[in-house]
């Protein structure tokens, strides 16, 4: 042990190098940024909430891939998860909650029923949610498993990190 | 429009909206409050926000085919809508049921309980603040569906028990994956014991909240563990024993003053006890046919020699179709050919087999129970889950309704929520276990 303290010591002294630096453009920092801190608002309605659950918990751990934090305030969170059947009752309740979300906001559609209605193709229930709001990634499955899940959330880390990223003071071309 | 509650409020008190999508609870359901100051005066539930018309698509669909929207009716205990289901198709066409079959329908049903009550208890104590028991539980439910995906092939969405018998048969390491489910799921259940029992916060806001009088409950029609938990003794598997219920050896656990702790504890002493049936039934399950070696020629070079000659070899199926290879029939499923679903082995190699699998999914042939009407219950994860049956004779059901347990108890949720604090409504909630699939179908 004693002498892998002192060479410890020894390498802590030593100076880092000159020069150590990155270059990257504002954009993909932001988009790298953006990515790791995705807080979600499950919008849970049906079935596939269980399933969202599973993926929320140890077993599956959805925050290994830096969306951990589960924010029950549309106010506070960046990707608004929709999981489960979207009757036409709720419709209006999911456009507020979209609406109420800040920029910048990815929606996650989870499960078939959000999807395009799924087994329930009738009266009742919302044939997709891309009727109502616009979708960043869709989640296919009746339910899906939570590797399905974890998997959409990869896919959509990777879109936000090439997307155009918006900023405060960023110059307008159109 | 102005609902009830806007109309009938006083002009001194304040008009508060939880809900249909509220931070602090789980669910499609909408509760006005009438308050005054942190009190309730008066509240209005609103149900419907996941009206799926489940009854009415039912009516469109084959007896067969109907099977998959009965998963997603109590969306946490699958298995026992497609029991109560399925029991109910049988009860109307006189169908006997093999004896694995049934103790295999116990197990799943147990099971399937079993993660009912976890869930719904681990959204309750969730709310109240409690996120260890929350996480404790889901480790649990897990395990539990590690189980259920071994012998079903899906997690929640199973659809395995058909109508004469169930989809396949046990895996061969089944009891393997039981044993480690039982022993986690005891362990976890004596850890949230450990910390929801005589913990101070949990109890302050369980604790004589929301009383409900066993009158009251049996008015208002309760079922299930909530009516237990008042103390009134009645339990479908016991009242009106159907499969192997009543040669197994196990309690009812009652509450006594029918409050929510009482409503938590009903419950998890209920997991006990279906851990104890689910040992029984496995224990006693009897034995099957010996397991067949792997191999077997491949379906499609089957039906290439069909063409020729009569395929005597045994064909190897897919293994999506593991544990429902036809020699397994006998011990699975009825025998019957109308009401089950033909051997693939069959269908894949002979022409009658294929007129069989064939006239079994036409339209307007398949299975057609005879004219008449059927009420059919099973207890389910809530209570008393029935199904009513009207037919026709052909081979949709001409009406089909569904007694959803939890509707008869949110319906209480109005009284028991009176003139208690804004806080109250959220443990209270919990303790139901409202299911919006079942209530609002
Ligand atoms: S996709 Fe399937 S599991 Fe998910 S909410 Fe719809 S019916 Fe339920």
């Amino acid at each position: 042990m004693g002498v892998t303290e002192k060479h410890m010591s020894r390498d802590k002294k030593k100076r880092p190098p000159a020069g150590q630096f990155i270059t990257t453009q504002f954009n993909s920092l932001l988009g790298w940024a953006r990515k790791f801190s995705l807080f979600h608002y499950p919008f849970v309605t049906a079935c596939c909430g269980m399933e969202y659950m599973s993926a929320a918990c140890a077993h599956f751990d959805i925050d290994r891939f830096g969306a951990g934090w589960t924010r029950f305030s549309p106010r506070q969170s960046d990707m608004l998860l929709v999981v489960g059947t979207i009757t036409h009752k709720e419709a209006p309740v999911l456009r507020t909650v979209y609406e109420q979300m800040t920029e910048p906001k990815w929606v996650v559609a989870f499960g078939t029923c959000a999807v395009s209605g799924g087994i329930y193709d009738n009266y009742a229930v919302v044939q997709g949610i891309d009727r109502i709001i616009p979708v960043d990634i869709y989640i296919p499955g009746c339910p899906p498993r939570p590797e399905t899940v974890l998997d959409g959330l990869l896919k959509l880390q990777e879109k936000i990190q090439h997307q155009d990223q918006d900023w405060r003071w960023k110059k307008r071309t159109y | 429009m102005p609902t009830r509650i806007q109309k009938e409020a006083r002009p001194d008190t304040m008009l508060l909206n939880m809900g249909p999508s509220h931070p602090a609870m789980h669910g499609t359901i909408r509760i006005m409050l009438e308050l005054d100051g942190e009190r309730i005066l008066n509240s209005e539930v609103e149900v419907g926000y996941l009206h799926r018309g489940f009854e009415k698509t039912c009516e469109h669909r084959t007896y067969f085919n109907l099977l998959p929207y009965t998963d997603r009716l109590n969306y946490v205990s699958p298995l026992i809508n497609n029991l109560g289901y399925v029991m109910t198709v049988e009860k109307m066409l006189g169908v006997v049921v093999p004896e694995r079959a049934q103790h295999i329908r116990v197990l799943m049903s147990e099971l399937s309980r079993i993660s009912d009550h976890l869930t719904c208890l681990a959204a309750m104590a969730m709310e109240c603040g409690a996120f260890t028991v929350f996480l404790y539980k889901m480790k649990a439910r897990e395990f539990i569906w590690d189980v259920i995906e071994q012998t079903t092939g899906a997690r929640m969405t199973t659809s395995y028990i058909r109508i004469g018998g169930v989809r396949a048969d046990l895996h061969t390491d089944f009891d393997v994956v039981l044993k480690k489910a039982v022993a986690e799921t005891r362990g976890v259940l004596k850890d949230v014991h450990g910390l929801l029992d005589k913990n101070k916060i949990f109890l302050n806001r369980t604790r004589d909240v929301a009383v409900m009088s066993p009158e009251d409950a049996v008015a208002y029609g309760w079922t299930g563990p909530c009516l237990r938990s008042t103390g009134v003794l009645y339990d479908v598997r016991k009242a009106f024993p159907y499969l192997i219920y009543d040669r197994l050896n196990w309690d009812v656990p009652l509450g006594e003053r029918g409050d929510n702790f009482d409503r938590y504890l009903v419950r998890m002493r209920e997991m006990e006890q279906s851990l104890r049936i689910v040992e029984q039934a496995a224990a006693r399950i009897p034995k099957t046919s010996p397991a067949l070696t792997a191999g077997g020629i491949e379906p499609s070079a089957a039906i290439r020699d069909s063409r020729r000659r009569r395929v005597r070899e045994a064909v190897a199926l897919s293994p999506n179709l593991e544990g429902s290879e036809e020699y397994r029939y006998p011990d699975i499923l009825a025998s019957d050919k109308g009401y089950v679903v033909p051997p693939k082995e069959e269908t894949y190699t002979s022409i009658e087999g294929l007129i069989n699998h064939f006239k079994f999914f036409m339209r307007g042939h398949g299975i057609r129970p005879p004219k008449g009407d059927v009420y059919f219950a099973v207890e389910g994860g809530n209570g008393e889950l029935g199904f009513y049956i009207v037919s026709d004779g052909t081979d949709r059901p001409y009406r089909l309704h569904l007694r959803a347990p939890c509707f008869h108890i949110v319906a209480a949720l109005e009284q028991l929520i009176r003139g208690r604090y804004v806080a109250d409504v959220i443990p209270t909630f919990g303790s139901m276990n409202m299911i919006g699939g079942e209530l609002d179908r």
